[in-house]
């Protein structure tokens, strides 16, 4: 029986698997939370998480692709947080609350 | 080329400047453009008869290739020949003078410019009808008359009974229409063309059928046409209801040249029906039949244009009595004097009518000889005509049909002769209750101003002297060979006699013991209320057919098809939608946090069937 392999780094799937725990806050935080803010903050947590595993299957395969759509998401997340952070203001001016339950306008 | 095309366009060319701006124009310009567009359409049919005279051979123009698919070929094509040409002259002829009467009998109805409009549309489809030199063309003037027809019946549309009655007359043509298809494809599938003069001289060489065959059929189906555009057994029930139009139109289309067009049109396809005898029996005994039934029928009436209905009915039996035993020239003959004679009368009725302001029983006239007396004279005029009285033009025709059906078979001829007593009656019983006795309406009656009484002059020493100047039968010689009938005195006599006699019984019975018809009728009680009733045909027709047809298409056709069927498939579907929408929309709730709950639980379901078939094939490989 050949020795198992010595691991040289932290292996793949102990990025996949934080990855996952981090993206389930996120959604348990999006899920459950009431403020609009938290539910900003957990969907730049679901970003990361995705960033995470791009990252970790870039190093993995040894490929570039990853870190390219890890760079794009950061950009779109900028400027999500920008206009996001933007409406959140406005809102919180127009309503002076940020519960989700009560900005339901959408709803006919 | 005689420009040929211009004979039927002129009208058209009326119906659109009309139609499109009569309804700016003054009552004077809209006459002016209709009278005016019939008068040029008359006299270029002048023209060009002056022109193609003597009219040997018949004379054609080719205009365009009209329908071309596969073995079909359909040119546009007029021709005119002997036939044609006499009956141009007829329906422009008559039309034209009617068409002045109009200017005056119409002149204070609203839509004036309407009427004329119509007028001109049929003589455009009219004139088509008789210049086609194909089936298909005469077809569609054929089916434009009718619509004119519905047209014009149904002039005075706010009126329910006018309206009821252009729906008749129209679906009982549609019916006649019908048989005319059909031997139109029949004749395309004998002959392979629908060109007059190809299919003529095709049928030329055939054998004659003395059984049932393709030429038999393709007649009897022309025959069921006619019957409908001529008003023949069984379908003549619309022609008298068709009178709730204006006079004029009862004048010119129900009496003088629409009705004659399958008159005209058996004795235009003589070619085929002399290869069909049986046919030939059957359009003779059609006629006889129609020409009984109808005269008997106008005894009992009281309205004046009602009698004149069912005595163009008779006449026009008369008409195809002549066809059917081979007088073709007769029946012809007779179309052109009963255009003038039953121009006249309807023309001179509507005269009555309009002096006595629109009353239409003759049990409220009488005694209007010394009121109206020009219309009195031309009425006479054609009531000598109609009744046979030797020498006018009536007798002229009616004793070369009879002459010739006598040769056929005396039965028919007595029977005949019987029927021609019966019409000078009928006729005579007419002028009687509105010209003589004591007048019994309440209105003033006033004479007719010239515009109309000029025409029904012109129309008087037609249907006086209208026999005799213009020989039919001499005429159409090189197209129908000459009639078997030749000239016997005895039967002339006869005849002459027959119409005599009918005028002396209504005389007896109207003037002279003016009781008497009451109680002849009370006498024959069930009989009289027979005839009365026109044998109940109509209640008949609508036991029969009619009901039996709506109830059909109510139950079948409307309940059950297309409320039940076509709808419920229809609402079932709209409601099955309806249904599976309302459970979505429970989705919708316009909560942000369940949306993304729905998003979250979509991804875990496609995560998990993922890996289950991930799992599944990674097992097969």
């Amino acid at each position: 029986m050949p020795p198992l392999p010595i691991p040289t780094a932290v292996p793949l799937t102990y990025y996949l698997i934080l990855s996952a725990i981090l993206f389930a806050l996120g959604v348990a935080g999006f899920l459950f939370r009431r403020s609009l803010i938290t539910i900003f903050m957990s969907i730049e947590l679901m970003l990361n998480a995705v960033n995470l595993t791009f990252v970790a299957f870039s190093y993995h395969h040894k490929q570039v692709d990853g870190h390219l759509f890890t760079f794009f998401v950061m950009v779109v997340a900028a400027a999500e947080a920008a206009v996001g952070l933007a409406i959140i203001l406005t809102v919180f001016k127009n309503r002076g609350t940020l519960a989700v339950d009560e900005i339901d306008s959408l709803k006919l | 080329m005689h420009h040929l095309w211009l004979i039927p366009f002129l009208p058209l060319a009326g119906f659109l400047v009309n139609g499109l701006f009569g309804k700016r124009f003054s009552k004077g310009i809209v006459s002016v453009v209709a009278i005016g567009s019939v008068a040029l359409s008359f006299l270029w049919v002048l023209k060009c008869l002056m022109a193609v005279a003597p009219l040997e051979t018949p004379h054609v123009e080719r205009y365009f290739m009209w329908i071309q698919s596969g073995s079909l070929a359909i040119p546009f094509e007029l021709a005119v020949d002997r036939l044609s040409a006499i009956m141009l002259m007829v329906v422009t002829g008559v039309g034209l003078l009617i068409h002045i009467y109009a200017s005056g009998y119409m002149h204070d109805e609203d839509g004036y410019y309407r009427f004329y409009a119509f007028f001109n549309l049929f003589m455009f489809f009219m004139l088509t009808l008789v210049l086609a030199n194909n089936f298909l063309l005469l077809f569609v003037g054929w089916e434009g008359v009718g619509l004119c027809s519905y047209l014009l019946i149904g002039y005075y549309f706010v009126k329910h009974s006018a309206s009821t009655a252009g729906n008749k007359a129209f679906i009982v043509n549609r019916i006649g229409d019908f048989g005319f298809s059909l031997a139109m494809f029949l004749i395309f599938i004998a002959f392979g063309t629908l060109d007059f003069p190809k299919v003529f001289e095709a049928a030329k060489a055939l054998p004659v059928e003395t059984a049932a065959g393709m030429t038999t059929a393709i007649c009897l189906l022309l025959l069921l046409g006619a019957a409908g555009k001529s008003a023949q057994i069984p379908l003549y029930v619309w022609l008298p209801d068709a009178m709730e139009g204006p006079t004029p139109v009862s004048a010119l289309i129900h009496a003088a040249t629409m009705v004659t067009a399958g008159v005209y049109m058996v004795a235009r396809s003589s070619a085929l029906f002399l290869k069909a005898p049986v046919a030939m029996e059957t359009v003779a005994w059609v006629g006889l039949a129609t020409a009984v039934m109808a005269a008997t029928i106008g005894i009992t009436q009281f309205d004046i244009k009602k009698v004149y209905a069912y005595s163009t009915v008779s006449q026009l039996g008369y008409m195809f009595l002549a066809l059917g035993v081979g007088a073709f020239s007769a029946g012809i003959w007779h179309v052109v004097t009963h255009a003038f004679f039953k121009a006249l009368l309807f023309l001179g009725a509507g005269s009555v009518i309009h002096a006595l302001h629109h009353e239409q029983d003759m049990r409220h006239m009488g005694g209007l000889r010394q009121k109206i007396p020009i219309t009195f004279a031309v009425l006479t005029c054609a009531w000598l005509a109609i009744s046979g009285v030797p020498f006018t033009s009536g007798w002229y025709s009616k004793e070369a049909i009879l002459g010739a059906v006598h040769h056929h078979s005396p039965l028919m001829y007595w029977i005949g002769v019987g029927t021609a007593a019966v019409t000078a009656f009928y006729v005579s019983r007419s002028m009687f209750m509105t010209f003589f006795g004591e007048y019994r309406g309440h209105a003033h009656p006033h004479e007719s101003p010239p515009v109309m009484w000029a025409p029904l002059a012109v129309l008087a020493v037609l249907s006086l002297a209208g026999g005799a100047l213009f020989n039919v039968p001499h005429i159409l010689e090189p197209i129908f060979p000459a009639a078997h009938g030749e000239h016997d005195i005895m039967l002339e006599i006869i005849g002459s006699a027959a119409g005599l006699l009918g005028i002396g019984i209504a005389y007896v019975m109207y003037i002279a013991s003016p009781g008497m018809p009451a109680s002849i009728a009370a006498s024959l009680g069930g009989v009289y209320r027979l005839v009365y009733n026109k044998y109940y045909v109509d209640e008949a027709y609508d036991a029969t057919i009619v009901r039996p047809l709506v109830n059909s298409s109510r139950g079948a056709l409307w309940q059950f098809g297309d409320v039940w069927l076509i709808d419920g498939v229809v609402n079932g579907i709209g409601g099955f939608s309806r249904w599976i929408g309302g459970g979505l929309r429970l989705l919708q709730s316009g909560s942000i946090r369940s949306y993304a709950a729905w998003v979250v639980a979509g991804a875990v379901i496609f995560i998990i069937a993922a890996g289950v078939i991930g799992g599944a094939q990674g097992g097969l490989r």
